[in-house]
């Protein structure tokens, strides 16, 4: 029972995040030739005919970068899209967590953003011993999340919707959580590759953390995999690249 | 420079304007959030930035801002005489006017209540090691993707007796005392406005000289720039022509 449950939680977390990352590479493709890597002071382009976004502004007629980042060009709006950082929590991000202490209300998790996230007792879907709390999980424990509500200082999580809970064995990789589009791919067809020729469970969290369970040496490919595309990001012939790496046969 | 002095050739070689060799280089310590390598000739420095994070001990923590920690530090074996490793009065002094030059152009509104952590490490010192942190420092916060209005540069002007010059070897720095004797006057600038982020001086200078050497280090944090700038952009720089 217990594996039947890991498996449709694990296609679920998959399923949201695909929705993001096709509406992320959508915009990929539309302006691929437009994109120049900046750092913080650079100036883009004259403000004379373009507008400062996310990470820009203007300044004495000249749109420029704040952040470190790929610059893009939308029709006339110049943004930076950031490729380094820590992970900024936003609403509805799917997560994975580690519990760093438990109170009478909740348990306190680290999701590797600025903010310590907090789960509340409530947002627990099954019942839970108020007085024993670390019996569903304990200081350590890993579980996977969904970040529900995101203000200024702190995030809060619940697991009330499909394919959350807790993850048991397996392990849990670290990678910047900008890449985290690229290891799932086109409709998840990267994580797909992946889980296939592994042979192992794989969840990811938009935060950067990846969680695998298989057997070792499958774990270990797969880690190895996952390592090799946050390596191999910003290069074309990724897919080629991960099926060489994996050993698939055309 | 207009006036003579018995300064009249470097102990390296340089022009009185001329950097030393730079070496400039992000990514290195692939676990930080991001982190950098700045070296002037043999002042090598790496900085390794990590956050924003929770800040502890939270009477630490600012409602309204995150802050900066940084952290300097020289390795024991950067220079000849073995450096007593941990915090000393120098170095407590060195990572406070670091925290100060970097936080002026970043936005730490954006996560209240957190910290920045900037590593700073010496790997070897030739004078002017203040200077190749805050460079080091300045590129690693950029790599790690926190919001900056523009970059900093450092360099160390300074005196020769009566000759000014720029970016300061360790026999400049404080094995010179003919004449006027040696004066050494670290700027930090930013890239956009050259404003000062960091002044300091050490030794006896007169107001004009100050304004020139402000001039000076201009230039040269100009050029500095350039070179962090490259490194960002994922060059590998490294002039060190061979001048043993």
């Amino acid at each position: 029972m217990d594996k039947e449950e890991k498996n449709t939680q694990d296609t679920k977390v998959e399923k949201t995040d695909v929705k993001k990352d096709s509406e992320a590479s959508e915009t990929d493709n539309k302006s691929k030739k437009e994109r120049k890597l900046v750092i913080p002071g650079e100036t883009i382009v004259s403000a004379e005919d373009h507008l400062p976004g996310d990470f820009t502004r203007n300044e004495n007629g000249e749109i420029v970068a704040s952040r470190y980042g790929l610059a893009e060009t939308n029709g006339r709006v110049v943004k930076v899209i950031p490729i380094s950082g820590v992970f900024e929590p936003r609403r509805g991000n799917t997560v994975i967590g580690r519990v760093v202490d438990i109170n009478f209300s909740g348990w306190s998790i680290e999701i590797g953003g600025p903010y310590t996230a907090f789960l509340p007792l409530m947002e627990c879907p099954r019942f839970i011993d108020r007085n024993n709390l670390q019996e569903f999980a304990d200081i350590g424990d890993v579980l996977s999340l969904k970040t529900y509500g995101v203000k200024k200082g702190s995030i809060d999580l619940t697991l009330k919707s499909r394919g959350l809970g807790k993850l048991n064995g397996g392990r849990l990789i670290k990678i910047n959580p900008h890449k985290v589009p690229r290891v799932i791919g086109k409709e998840g067809s990267m994580i797909n590759l992946i889980k296939d020729n592994s042979k192992t469970e794989i969840t990811v969290g938009q935060n950067g953390y990846v969680w695998i369970k298989g057997d070792d040496a499958g774990e270990q490919k797969a880690e190895a995999a996952i390592k090799l595309i946050e390596e191999e990001a910003a290069n074309d012939g990724l897919t080629g690249k991960v099926e060489k790496f994996l050993g698939v046969k055309n | 420079m207009a006036e003579k002095g018995i300064y009249t050739k470097r102990s390296d070689g340089r022009k009185m304007d001329e950097l030393r060799p730079i070496r400039a280089e992000v990514g290195v310590v692939p676990n930080g959030v991001g982190s950098a390598l700045f070296a002037h000739g043999d002042t090598v420095a790496i900085a390794v930035v990590y956050g924003p994070k929770p800040l502890h001990p939270q009477h630490l923590q600012k409602p309204d801002r995150g802050i900066i920690r940084a952290n300097y530090n020289m390795l024991p074996f950067s220079v000849t005489e073995r450096a007593r490793p941990g915090p000393s009065r120098r170095s407590k002094e060195i990572s406070m006017i670091t925290e100060n030059a970097l936080s002026a152009v970043v936005d730490l509104t954006r996560f209240p209540g957190t910290v920045i952590d900037v590593e700073i490490l010496i790997l070897q010192a030739n004078a002017s090691t203040r200077c190749a942190g805050i460079n080091a420092g300045a590129m690693a916060l950029a790599h790690a993707g926190i919001v900056m209005k523009e970059m900093v540069a450092s360099v160390s002007t300074g005196k020769m007796d009566k000759t000014l010059v720029v970016d300061l070897n360790k026999y400049e720095d404080s094995d010179f005392h003919d004449g006027e004797g040696s004066t050494d006057l670290p700027f930090t600038l930013t890239s956009r406005g050259d404003m000062i982020t960091h002044l300091q001086l050490d030794g006896k200078t007169r107001p004009k000289e100050v304004l020139e050497l402000y001039e000076m280090a201009k230039k040269a944090c100009k050029k500095i720039n350039e070179y962090q700038m490259r490194a960002l952009k994922g060059e590998k720089i490294d002039e060190n022509q061979s001048k043993k």
